[in-house]
């Protein structure tokens, strides 16, 4: 319900906010494709590109194939045992590692599964000479497994609570169970959400960039992103970053019509309340085989998070608190994640109200067009990954080195993109649902144009609004991917910061700076995930569009 | 000689507080019960107990005489039918009506033709294929009968079965579970609200309130009785009329 003028300031709010948006993803796109054009593929270069392509896939891949592997058993053990003790904290668990920055996941994994960590000193303990390594491909795959298999388990897992009691009585009144009750009831009631899981998973780890960089062992285990970073970073060498950035945009376009084709990925319901009571589960010690696999699933989530505590703790935070580089640092990253989230919020309030003119009409192609268009913009940005994005702005500031404003407002506006999915998810129903109940009273009333939005539809929003905002700070906060190329001894954030001690051996200092980003970035979740339970809006697990 | 009863419930008692039941009663084999009382008395609670879905805290549950508490649901001789959801939605007919003989779905040919009957016998002749989905409410609680009848378990417990269906196609469908239980010689517990239903199909009658059994009585002439006060407040009667 909008005026004819609210209307047409609408979608002329929509149009502008499109144009940005194109107009960010577009320039670099454009830069890349200009420098790419020169530069000529060598034969020892081609078979470098291929190496790498092939490594990303291989290790997306394995990553996906592992991920999904453990979280279809862990799924169902959970769905057979619906109230033990601990359950609801466990799944609340599962939720932190979407939340976590993936450098400060990487220090706790390096804790627990490094050369001198937990895991190699049990080992030892049993005699094993050799340790296990966790650079290289085993610990880009524990990482991405300690992400995913969380995720894919909270999307796997409502699939089956979903399903009525009847259907768990009459499994247990005709006696089917393990085999038969996994092929004839669970399978089909989790294959939906364990493909869609799979391709989520698959593009989430085509397009990691933090968990390689620093996990990855050399040129043998880098995958398009590194590679992108280390040619403009340590070689600069624009032809290959096109190249490769090239390659990795058909990629995640490849996946994501795959994905397209293959299902809608599903939401993730609420799982909190436990599931059905399960008749056709046998007690006692029979639930000894689940109760090890949900265990064990809990200690390799929950490992790391404690590792980063205490060496967080154990770390001199006092003297990290009173250096004035790690304030810097925070300052720097405070500004970055508030202006990335004011742009982000901005455009997507513009796409949502635009959207919602344009469905007034839906006759209209013009307007469906500006509809789909926006509701396309969140995904676009997925299409072109941080990294490349940052790569296309990197060459058209030529390095950036040695200015300070520019690299800023890029990797304010690739963090801004970054997050525009997710506000975008938040915003929309609640507009939707503001709209259906505020439009037709205002309109009666005859409050209008600047002073409905100012005295209905924002304070409607407020809480929306500020969910969106926390969030994209808390993402923006956390990310390493836009700061890496563009970080100098003038741009410093808190990951770059954590970055460059992990890189020069300060341990003790990046586990201090760790917990504290840590802590941080997790309280904004917090926050951010309880605003959103009020304003009825599903932000958790909310990274399942990345 | 004196059979022993198809079902017993000896001192069975369940949960505590204010959600506790205890249930003691027998039925002979053949014989078909109504299970009323008001919702939350513990219905289902008596059904679960005799399915094997829920667990005795004391007592005894016998079948034949032998006691079943530590046998699976799926070994204690019942069938169960329930108001809803007793298909699995995402297979078809025969291979619900199928899971009936054989959990794993190893079935020959001999098999598949029992089904066939079976479809045919509650007139879903040719239905086979179809999806759950496809069939009207009615038509898919004709399919757990079906299957009721495939199994041919001694114990058929129905759990408000026709309720939703409509008076005239809740007629009907009564009339073919009466018609199932006595080719397979079951003997039925079944819950309702309606004392029509209950009055139609059952010889006796338990009259469940708050966790206890109020009543145990012959089906004949059981509604007209105004010595029980749980009776009157379940049917609305004002006390004295």
């Amino acid at each position: 319900m909008l005026t004819r003028t609210e209307h047409h300031a609408s979608r002329a709010g929509g149009v502008a906010a499109l144009m940005f948006i194109g107009l960010a993803l577009a320039a670099p796109v454009a830069v890349l494709v200009a420098q790419g054009t020169g530069s000529d593929v060598s034969a020892s270069q081609g078979a470098y590109l291929a190496r790498i392509t092939w490594f990303t896939l291989l290790q997306a891949g394995l990553s996906t194939l592992l991920s999904v592997g453990f979280a279809v058993p862990l799924a169902r053990s959970l769905a057979r045992r619906p109230s033990f003790w601990g359950r609801r904290w466990l799944i609340n668990l599962f939720a932190v590692p979407l939340g976590l920055p993936p450098l400060v996941a990487a220090l706790g994994l390096l804790e627990v599964w490094g050369r001198n960590g937990v895991a190699n000193q049990g080992l030892a303990l049993f005699g094993v000479e050799t340790p296990f390594s966790i650079y290289g491909l085993s610990g880009i795959l524990i990482a991405h497994v300690f992400f995913n298999m969380p995720l894919a388990a909270r999307l796997i897992l409502p699939g089956l609570e979903r399903l009525p009691p009847e259907y768990w009585k009459t499994a247990a009144n005709l006696g089917m169970s393990g085999f038969n009750l996994f092929r004839f009831v669970e399978w089909p009631a989790m294959r939906r959400s364990v493909g869609a899981a799979a391709g989520l998973v698959f593009m989430l780890c085509a397009t990691s960039f933090t968990l390689v960089l620093v996990l990855g062992g050399g040129p043998a285990a880098t995958t398009l992103e590194v590679a992108i970073y280390q040619a403009l970073r340590f070689d600069f060498d624009p032809g290959r970053a096109v190249l490769l950035s090239a390659i990795q945009i058909g990629l995640t376009l490849a996946v994501m019509l795959g994905l397209k084709l293959i299902s809608v990925p599903t939401e993730a319901g609420d799982t909190k309340g436990g599931g059905t009571d399960r008749p056709d589960v046998a007690r006692g010690w029979h639930a000894l085989p689940d109760a090890a696999l949900i265990g064990a699933a809990g200690v390799f989530v929950g490992a790391p998070l404690v590792a980063v505590v205490i060496s967080g703790l154990a770390a001199d935070l006092m003297r990290l608190l009173t250096d004035a580089l790690f304030w810097r640092a925070a300052a720097t990253s405070l500004l970055i994640g508030i202006a990335a989230a004011i742009v982000s919020v901005s455009l997507a309030s513009l796409m949502v109200r635009a959207r919602y003119s344009a469905g007034d009409q839906p006759q209209s192609r013009r307007l469906g067009l500006l509809s789909g268009m926006s509701g396309a913009a969140g995904s676009l940005t997925l299409l072109v990954p941080p990294v490349v994005l940052g790569a296309g702005w990197f060459l058209m500031l030529g390095g950036g080195a040695g200015q300070l404003l520019a690299p800023l407002a890029v990797i304010v506006l690739i963090n801004a993109l970054m997050a525009l999915p997710f506000v975008m998810r938040v915003i929309e129903p609640a507009h939707q649902s503001a709209m259906e109940r505020n439009g037709r009273l205002a309109l009666s009333l005859g409050i209008t144009g600047i002073n409905r939005i100012r005295q209905i539809d924002i304070p409607a929003m407020l809480v929306p609004l500020a969910t969106g905002f926390v969030f994209a700070v808390a993402l923006s906060l956390g990310d390493l991917g836009a700061i890496a190329l563009f970080g100098s001894d003038r741009i410093v954030t808190l990951p770059w910061l954590l970055y460059q001690k992990l890189g020069s051996y300060r341990t003790a200092d990046a586990a201090g700076l760790a917990l504290l980003l840590g802590v941080t970035t997790m309280a904004l979740m917090i926050i951010a995930d309880r605003l959103g339970n009020r304003s009825g809006s599903a932000l958790w697990p909310g990274k399942q569009l990345q | 000689m004196t059979h022993a009863p198809a079902i017993e419930f000896d001192n069975v008692a369940y949960g505590i507080g204010d959600l506790s039941a205890e249930f003691s009663f027998q039925r002979a084999a053949g014989t078909v019960t109504a299970i009323l009382g008001p919702s939350g008395a513990g219905k289902s609670t008596l059904l679960n107990l005799a399915a094997g879905f829920l667990s005795p805290r004391t007592g005894r549950i016998l079948q034949d005489g032998k006691p079943v508490d530590d046998l699976p649901p799926s070994a204690r001789g019942v069938s169960m039918v329930f108001q809803d959801n007793n298909l699995f939605a995402h297979l078809d007919i025969r291979t619900n009506i199928g899971l009936g003989l054989d959990p794993a779905l190893r079935l020959d040919d001999r098999a598949w033709r029992k089904v066939e009957t079976a479809l045919d016998r509650v007139g879903l002749a040719g239905f086979g294929r179809r999806q759950p989905a496809s069939l009207s409410g009615g038509e898919r609680q004709r399919v757990a009968l079906a299957r009721a009848f495939v199994r041919r378990r001694p114990l058929l417990l129905l759990d408000e079965p026709f309720d939703g269906l409509g008076p005239g196609l809740a007629a009907d469908m009564l009339g073919l579970m009466l018609e199932i239980r006595a080719e397979v010689g079951a003997t039925v517990l079944m819950v309702t609200h309606d004392p029509d239903e209950a009055s139609a199909a059952a010889d006796q009658i338990l009259l469940v309130s708050k966790g206890r059994i109020a009543a145990d009585a012959p089906a004949e002439g059981f509604f007209e009785r105004h010595d029980l006060p749980e009776l009157e407040s379940y049917l609305g009667r004002k006390s004295g009329t």
